[in-house]
């Protein structure tokens, strides 16, 4: 860990005047227009806000695949576009635990062995791997489930697989895009409440990117993103005052 | 994550089984062309490659290939013996007959006639019967797939029976005595190969003033070939050629005034380009449809080294597997057809190699077009 970093050790995130634009035929187009954000180790931190307002775009940012424009932004107290190719992908494996909207379930292998991958990834062996996921799998609630394939489970038990794989390796930071969206209230619910139970059981900071003001008061603070800008950081009871 | 890597592969099962299917096809079909094209190019020159021991084949000067006959007087041969550096000159006849047989049937045939006194010239293996009993009153051998098939005969209950030591059929209506079964190398017509001596052949055939095809020579030890071969065309008029240098200039001529090869090398092309394509689409189909789940695991932190062996691992291993069940079903349908044909068919070590060479191409050119496919991907797309 770099001295800076060392110098703030409760920060797992910072992002300091992030911007980034996409190129169009009308010229470049700004969704990051200077982000400025940090959360604290063990936080869960949503990004809310309309859609287009840049929330996926910073989260893609945060977890290091995509490059900013300017600004800085470090996880952990490293600055990943300082590292080469194979260092960042080295960090990410290590550091880094990903929730997709579309679960990203890779159907041809098992949901144990789905799991099993970040502990591959991170050179664990087969026998290990396959019995640290079942571990996790019985967090989730899924021990049964080990041996199925991911698609002849429900959206709700493919997301908790999806968690079992985000936090198997206990990585230091969890990235969620719209975990939510494709379950129902219940579901949605369950699965953010397994999501922070194991975020807090890991110590892992919890970056969640959802529309979803029903799973609101899991957060410890919603940052409120608009037009590419973050417009207000709040706890969930200030949140929903504001929205009322 | 090799594992990871090949159960990705294996367990889309249609897709696998696609890759798998296609490959071995693509082997089966260029193996098989290939065998046929090499069969039928070593059936044409199989007649000069099988007789030994010769230094020189002596020929009309207009002659182009094996199968071109300029029939010679045989008083060729004594001047072909005065030239100096010529050990030995001895006369060999080749030409076609028609063989009848006892139930009334025919059969073309290429009729051999082997000099006389040393009989040099004949088959190499005897399966029954022994070269010497050709000097037999109205002896003749016969190839073990005639003795089988074409000049069978069919018994009073319609049978076919092998036609062994001791059976006759006619030839030009002079009886034939069969003394040996012998196992050659097919020819190119697929027709029984009937061996006897030089002077009973002439009696067999019509009376005509040449009948004299080739003189097999043998060289004095020492004697140098292209100073002997100059110094027979300046004395007689005739061409020798090396054994190496007649199959050569008669392979030369097939290839060049026949469509043999553009046939089946168009076959063998289409075999790869389409059987070849057809794998190669679906292998690059499979990376397609795991783009997603390549970038899932791009964005967990795998490095594009190992993105590498993940690939190059499905690739080679669908390679080999579609190769090895390519060969295996081309060599069992070659050894079927070889035991029930008279189909000529050569499956060599240099074409097996040729055609791993090819499914090594596709399955590299895939797995390549397949890894670009998954480096350029863009990991950020597993957020969208």
């Amino acid at each position: 860990m770099s001295a800076s970093a060392a110098a703030s050790s409760a920060t797992a995130l910072r992002c300091v005047g992030v911007t980034r634009s996409f190129a169009s035929s009308a010229g470049p187009v700004p969704v990051l227009r200077g982000i400025d954000l940090d959360a604290r180790e063990g936080e869960v931190l949503f990004l809310v806000g309309p859609s287009g307002c840049g929330k996926t775009t910073l989260l893609t940012v945060i977890a290091g695949l995509l490059r900013r424009d300017g600004g800085e932004c470090s996880v952990l107290g490293e600055d990943q576009e300082a590292m080469d190719k194979g260092q960042a992908a080295d960090f990410r494996r290590a550091n880094i635990g990903f929730v997709f909207q579309a679960y990203n379930l890779i159907p041809t292998l098992s949901v144990a062995e789905n799991v099993s991958v970040p502990l591959l990834l991170n050179g664990r062996s087969w026998a290990a791997a396959r019995r640290d996921a079942e571990a996790v799998l019985a967090s989730v609630g899924l021990a049964d489930k080990a041996d199925e394939s991911p698609s002849r489970l429900s959206g709700g038990q493919q997301q908790r697989v999806a968690i079992a794989r985000a936090i198997v390796h206990a990585p230091r930071l969890i990235v969620c895009d719209e975990p939510t969206s494709a379950l129902d209230h219940k579901n949605g619910e369950e699965v953010m409440r397994l999501l922070r139970q194991l975020a807090r059981e890991k110590g892992s900071t919890l970056v969640v990117v959802t529309h979803d003001h029903r799973i609101y008061d899991y957060a410890d603070r919603i940052a409120e993103m608009d037009d590419g800008r973050v417009v207000r950081i709040s706890t969930p009871a200030e949140a929903a005052r504001h929205d009322q | 994550m090799l594992r990871v890597s090949w159960k990705m592969l294996v367990g889309d099962t249609a897709k696998y089984l696609g890759i798998l299917f296609s490959l071995a096809f693509t082997t089966l079909l260029i193996t098989q062309q290939g065998a046929t094209l090499l069969g039928i190019l070593s059936s044409t020159t199989s007649f000069i490659d099988s007789i030994g021991g010769v230094d020189l084949w002596v020929v009309d000067a207009r002659v182009q290939n094996v199968d071109d006959i300029k029939a010679l007087t045989d008083t060729q041969v004594y001047r072909v013996r005065s030239v100096p550096g010529v050990a030995w000159a001895v006369p060999l006849y080749k030409g076609s007959i028609k063989a009848r047989l006892p139930d009334g049937t025919s059969q073309n045939c290429q009729l051999i006639g082997l000099d006389d006194a040393t009989l040099i010239g004949g088959p190499a293996s005897m399966l029954s019967g022994r070269l010497a009993d050709l000097r037999n009153a109205d002896a003749v051998l016969i190839d073990e797939d005639a003795a089988r098939d074409k000049l069978a005969r069919r018994d009073a209950n319609g049978q076919q029976q092998a036609a062994g030591v001791g059976a006759t059929f006619e030839l030009n209506d002079h009886r034939a005595t069969v003394v040996g079964v012998y196992r050659g190398q097919r020819n190119f017509q697929s027709q029984p190969v009937v061996y006897t001596t030089y002077n009973r052949a002439k009696t067999i055939l019509p009376n005509e003033r040449k009948l004299l095809s080739y003189i097999l020579v043998r060289l004095q030890p020492g004697a140098d070939v292209v100073s002997v071969q100059t110094l027979i065309r300046q004395s007689t008029g005739l061409r020798a050629y090396t054994g190496e240098e007649f199959s050569s200039s008669s392979l030369a001529y097939f290839i060049q005034n026949t469509g043999v090869i553009m046939n089946v090398g168009l076959s063998a092309v289409m075999a790869f380009v389409i059987g070849g394509g057809i794998a190669g689409m679906t292998f690059y189909d499979f990376m397609l449809d795991n783009q997603r789940y390549f970038a899932v695991l791009r964005a967990m932190g795998t490095r594009d080294a190992t993105m590498v062996g993940m690939v190059t691992l499905q690739a080679a291993g669908v390679t080999l597997i579609g190769f090895g069940l390519g060969i295996g079903a081309g060599a069992a349908l070659l050894r079927f057809v070889l035991a029930n044909s008279e189909i000529s068919l050569t499956l060599t070590w240099p074409l097996l190699a040729a055609v791993g060479s090819i499914v090594v191409l596709v399955g590299v050119v895939a797995g390549t077009m397949g890894l670009l496919r998954v480096l350029r991907t863009d990991p950020a797309v597993v957020f969208k």
